[in-house]
This record gives structure tokens, C-alpha cells and sequence, in this order.
């Protein structure tokens, strides 16, 4: 086989479309992460409740694919601030261990919440956009959407902890829990809000994943432990370290699985990831 | 609970298959103290502070490895067996030689061996041409026409046999728990997932002490795996590696209590008798809610792990103590 070809090039602009995807998807998982120091094991699941909303809303429903998948944002935000209400805030003060087992709790439960209402067959929305070719390369058109939608997301994000008010107050608390009740900051406020904005992005990477691929109950089983590898790849919490972590774990999935098979792609990316905890357990951006 | 009361539980166990019980309730029985046995096995290590979401590795080793070298090769599963363990021992080596050296402990570590359950997982699928990927392997019968037992093969038709093999391997699993329990390896333990420098200051070879028990679930892992795989004649990626079982295992653990010897043991019966209680409670209307015993058991272990941290069996016998504890008093009010 040559070395380069176009379809190794093809594989390779694949590969960056799905890092734009999981950069995103970890990118909610982290700020959580990094704010209330808590792994929300479930975040996948919440990732299928909106798939499985916008499915509702636009195939069941009839509404606009748009507004359905504006509410299928909202459902899933309002999931994660009900999450931390409910789950997390009783064990705030639990083992860390206790933290991470109980959105486990929580994952059992959502996938079998969505086996009873919906069942296991795969559903999807019956929207089927054409190829885009360049040259002699063809790319998914859903693909480069999210890839872009993506980006927006992480940007808007970006803005949105920099340029506001509640954004700054994230940030804050994310430096130092205990001081900042001391300037009368009301942390379980902030925790929400930041829980609310997990789920969002959550739920815009729902929008984008169900362009793409059929929903199905466990469908979070499928890609939950890439999101969590990445992030620890990239330094749980640090948000800029979990970007870059998305697209070298997508090349890894991409290029590797076109070279050997898809889920030789998948196994070479995770023993990636194994050998690098033991070389930068901080993560590749962190710091100690 | 006194030794007494275990005795006389342990014999009407003991007798349970001779008493003419049928086939089907034997089967649950059976299951009940395999995943006793592999609960007890992850609650080894879990319970010193090395909560691994990746046992589904050492169980899929086990399985697969038994299964294909008597399928491929004719290997007897005894055989099998055995290099099932010694992979499993290479692995929690490779995985665990690095993780205690630099000190990968807590989220990491959890996120770490859930890495190596995937891997694991989708290595089985992978190698679909071999191991017939998601669709599962069923090891090639031994049994001639007539036959019920082959002990080379590991096959014996008979459940009642296989009742008392897995009954012995769960009793084996309990005094490995007995035994490290009153091992100063626990002790050390208990002191490192305390306070890791400290410990590692007044002399406890931090490293060391971790693989032991490291080494030692993963033996016991994979035992539960080669025993699942000759007894259901049946293994699938999923079922025995993977995410789903992995987290299955730590929580039956949670749910029973990780601290108590028979906790895991009072988890794996909790969760299968909930799944068979509603099916015998719905009755015909149980196929019409798929997955409600799953609905329920993820509710009911975030409940636990908010209001009962110690499990079932870690509260009730606190309970029992402190009644005992205040028993000359009568109680006010």
C-alpha cells in the first residue's frame, strides 16, 4: 500500500470532522469536571435522552427539525441541572469514588428508562443528506455540519466563560471552592448553571450524532468511553487539553481503522491512550 | 452473625440440589453464586480503594481464552485455564505495574481499567473471523451420544454437578476475602488508600502491596469467566467484557456492601432475584416493559449510594450491632 493516497487523505480529513465532534462532547463532560470535580459517568446516556427527544419532536411530533432539536438542547439542560440537584448534591461531600458510582446509578436507569418508552430497535429521522465529494474524495455532508456546529459550540463556550458574568463566576469557583462562598458567591448556583450548560453541550452533541447515526437505547455504551478517554487524555478539567485530545484520539480511530479495521482503529486509540497515562498521567496538557 | 448461623446456611445450601428442586430455579441458583463468586472476586481490591471499572477484561479473557484454544486447537479447557490466568497476570501487570508506579489512583484509575475493558471488548470483535465477533462462540460439545460427563472437556450436562463445583470455587473466593482480610497486606492497604505518602513513609512498599491483590482478583476474575463460559456454553463479547458488565460487577458490589465478606454475595442475589421477582410479579405483562428490573436497579443503586453508602448487607448489620451494642438498655421511647 502507498503511503499516501487519497483515500489515507480521505481518512485523514474524516478523522478531523470526527475530532470537531468529540472535542465538543468532551468539552461538557470537562467544564463539569473541572467546576464541581465530579465525572458524570451517565454523560453519554444524557447525550441519547436527546437524541431520542429530537426523534420525538421531529419524527412523532412533526415539529421543524430546528425547533426540535432547539428542544431537544432544552431537555437535556434541564436533565443536567436536575442531575446535580437530585444526585450529585447529596454526595457533594461523599467519597470521590461514591461521586463517580452514582451517575452509574443513574446511567442503568436512563438506558433502561429508554428501552421501556422506546424499545430496542434503532430509530433515526429519516433525514438522508448527499455526499459531498472533492475531487475524488467523498465526505459525509452531515459530518462537516457537525464539524462546524461543533466548533461554534466550543467557541460560544469559550465566550460565554470569558465575556459574562456567570462565566467568570464559573471560572472562579473552578480555581478555588472554598473561597468563594467567602465572596458571597452562591456555589450551588453556580453549580447548577454549570450543570445546565453540561447538558446543553450534551444535548447540542445529541443534535449533531443523530444526523448521523440510528438511536438506540445502549447507543451510549458505544461512544461514553471514548468522550471519558479523551478527557482524561487531555487532563481532566482542563478544557483546552481536552480539544487537542479529540483530534489526535479521532486520527487514531480514523487512520487506524482505515489501515487495519474499524475496531483495530478503536483498540490502537485506547492503548494509545493506556500508554499515555503512564508517561503524562496529568494528561498531555496538564500540569502538575 | 454468628458461626453457628453460617453453618446451618452453608448445609441447607449444600443440600439444596438434592432435594428434588427443578431445573429452572437450579439455574438461577447457579448464576446467584457464580456472580457471588465474581463480585466477591472485584471486591478484593475494590474494597482497599482500587475500584476498577475493567474486571470485564479479566472475565473476557478467561471466557475467550478457554473457549477458542478447545475450539481452534482442542486444547482441553484445563489447559485453557490456565492460560487464561497467566494472560490475565500479564495484564493486570502491564496495567497495574505503571498505574500503582506513578501513583494513577481514584477517577484515573477508574477511567484507566475502563480503557482496558473496551480494549478488551473490542479486540473479541475485532477478531470476529476467530471468535464470531458480536455474535458470541459456543464451545464445541464434548458430549457423545449418551454421555453426560466429559471431565477433559469440562462439560458435564448434569447441573447438579455444576452446582457443587461453582458453590466450591465461591466458598474458595470467600476465604481468599477471609484471608487477605486479616492480612497485613489489608492493613497496609487500608493505610495507603488513607493517605498514600504517609503510608509509603513509614515503609509499606505501596506498589507491591497493590498488585498482590491486583494479581489475586484478576486470577479469581478470570476463573469466574472459564467457569461461565463451560457452564452456559455460551459467551458474546458483551456479556463477558465490555463496559455494561464491568459497571454490572462494581455495583452489585455497592449494592450488597463492598466492606462485608458476604456483601457481594448479597448483591449478585439482590440483583438477580429483583429481575426474577418482577418477572414472576408481572407476569405475562413482565415482556411487555423490557428492562424495568434495570430501571429500577439504577434507581435503587443511586438511592444506595445516597442514603445507604454501605450497602444492604454493610447497613443491615451495623443495624444488628448496634442493637446488640445497647441491648441491656432498653431503648427510650
Amino acid at each position: 500500500m502507498p503511503v499516501f493516497d487519497i483515500f489515507l487523505l480521505e481518512a485523514v480529513v474524516n478523522g478531523i470532522l470526527l475530532g470537531g465532534l468529540l472535542a465538543l462532547l468532551s468539552l461538557g463532560l470537562n467544564l463539569v469536571f473541572g467546576v464541581i470535580d465530579v465525572v458524570w459517568i451517565c454523560y453519554a446516556e444524557l447525550i441519547m435522552i436527546g437524541m431520542y427527544a429530537v426523534y420525538v419532536l421531529h419524527v412523532q411530533q412533526g415539529w421543524p427539525l430546528v425547533m426540535a432539536m432547539a428542544a431537544g438542547i432544552a431537555v437535556v439542560a434541564a436533565l443536567g441541572a436536575l442531575m446535580h440537584q437530585f444526585v450529585i448534591r447529596p454526595v457533594l461531600s461523599a467519597e470521590p469514588i461514591n461521586q463517580l458510582l452514582v451517575t452509574g446509578g443513574v446511567l442503568f436507569f436512563l438506558q433502561a428508562a429508554a428501552t421501556l418508552a422506546f424499545g430496542i430497535e434503532f430509530k433515526n429521522l429519516g433525514v438522508r443528506l448527499p455526499p459531498v465529494a472533492i475531487g475524488e474524495m467523498s465526505f459525509s455532508l452531515p459530518r462537516i455540519i457537525a464539524f462546524a456546529v461543533a466548533l461554534a459550540g466550543v467557541v460560544a463556550t469559550y465566550l460565554l466563560l470569558t465575556r459574562t458574568y456567570i462565566g467568570t463566576a464559573i471560572r472562579a469557583i473552578s480555581q478555588d471552592r472554598q473561597i468563594m462562598p467567602l465572596m458571597g458567591v452562591n456555589p450551588n448556583r453556580v453549580f447548577v448553571v454549570t450543570s445546565a450548560l453540561g447538558g446543553a453541550l450534551a444535548g447540542l452533541g445529541a443534535c449533531l450524532l443523530v444526523l448521523q447515526y440510528d438511536i438506540h437505547p445502549a447507543i451510549g455504551l458505544s461512544f461514553g468511553p471514548i468522550v471519558f478517554v479523551i478527557c482524561v487524555l487531555g487532563g481532566l478539567g482542563n478544557m483546552l487539553g481536552g480539544l487537542v485530545a479529540a483530534f489526535i484520539f479521532a486520527q487514531f480511530i480514523s487512520v487506524g481503522g482505515f489501515i487495519f479495521h474499524i475496531e483495530w482503529g478503536y483498540v490502537i486509540a485506547f492503548a494509545f491512550f493506556i500508554a499515555v497515562m503512564f508517561w503524562r498521567p496529568q494528561g498531555i496538557l496538564g500540569g502538575k | 452473625m454468628s458461626r453457628a448461623t453460617l453453618g446451618v446456611g452453608l448445609v441447607l445450601l449444600l443440600a439444596l440440589p438434592l432435594s428434588g428442586i427443578g431445573a429452572y430455579p437450579l439455574h438461577l441458583i447457579i448464576m446467584c453464586v457464580l456472580w457471588s463468586y465474581v463480585y466477591t472476586s472485584w471486591s478484593i481490591m475494590g474494597r482497599l480503594g482500587l475500584v476498577s471499572l475493567g474486571h470485564g477484561a479479566f472475565l473476557g479473557i478467561g471466557a475467550y481464552m478457554v473457549v477458542m484454544l478447545w475450539n481452534h486447537f482442542g486444547v482441553s479447557p484445563w489447559l485453557g485455564a490456565l492460560a487464561g490466568i497467566a494472560l490475565s497476570v500479564l495484564v493486570a501487570l502491564i496495567i497495574g505495574i505503571p498505574c500503582f508506579r506513578f501513583r494513577i489512583v481514584g477517577h484515573y484509575f477508574a477511567l484507566v481499567t475502563l480503557a482496558l475493558t473496551e480494549v478488551t471488548r473490542l479486540v473479541i470483535v475485532a477478531l470476529r473471523d476467530q471468535t464470531g465477533g458480536s455474535l458470541g462462540a459456543t464451545p464445541d460439545t464434548a458430549l457423545a451420544q449418551g454421555a453426560s460427563v466429559s471431565l477433559g472437556a469440562l462439560q458435564f450436562s448434569s447441573k447438579i454437578a455444576w452446582f457443587y463445583v461453582i458453590v466450591a470455587f465461591w466458598l474458595l473466593g470467600l476465604w481468599v476475602w477471609h484471608r487477605i482480610d486479616r492480612s497485613m497486606t489489608r492493613l497496609a492497604l487500608e493505610a495507603i488508600s488513607q493517605e498514600e505518602d504517609a503510608a509509603a513513609s513509614i515503609g509499606i512498599d505501596v506498589t507491591k502491596s497493590k498488585l498482590f491483590v491486583t494479581v489475586v482478583s484478576a486470577v479469581m476474575t478470570s476463573i469466574g469467566g472459564v467457569l461461565y463460559a463451560q457452564y452456559q456454553l455460551y459467551i458474546n463479547p458483551d456479556t463477558v467484557s465490555g463496559i455494561g458488565i464491568s459497571l454490572q460487577i462494581v455495583f452489585g458490589v455497592i449494592a450488597g456492601g463492598m466492606y462485608v465478606m458476604l456483601g457481594p454475595t448479597v448483591g449478585a442475589v439482590f440483583t438477580l432475584l429483583l429481575a426474577e421477582g418482577l418477572r414472576l410479579a408481572l407476569g405475562e405483562h413482565f415482556s411487555k416493559f423490557p428492562a424495568l428490573d434495570l430501571a429500577i436497579y439504577g434507581l435503587l443503586l443511586v438511592l444506595f449510594i445516597i442514603y445507604m453508602p454501605k450497602g444492604i448487607l454493610g447497613a443491615a448489620l451495623e443495624r444488628w450491632h448496634k442493637r446488640r451494642a445497647t441491648r441491656p438498655v432498653p431503648a427510650p421511647g
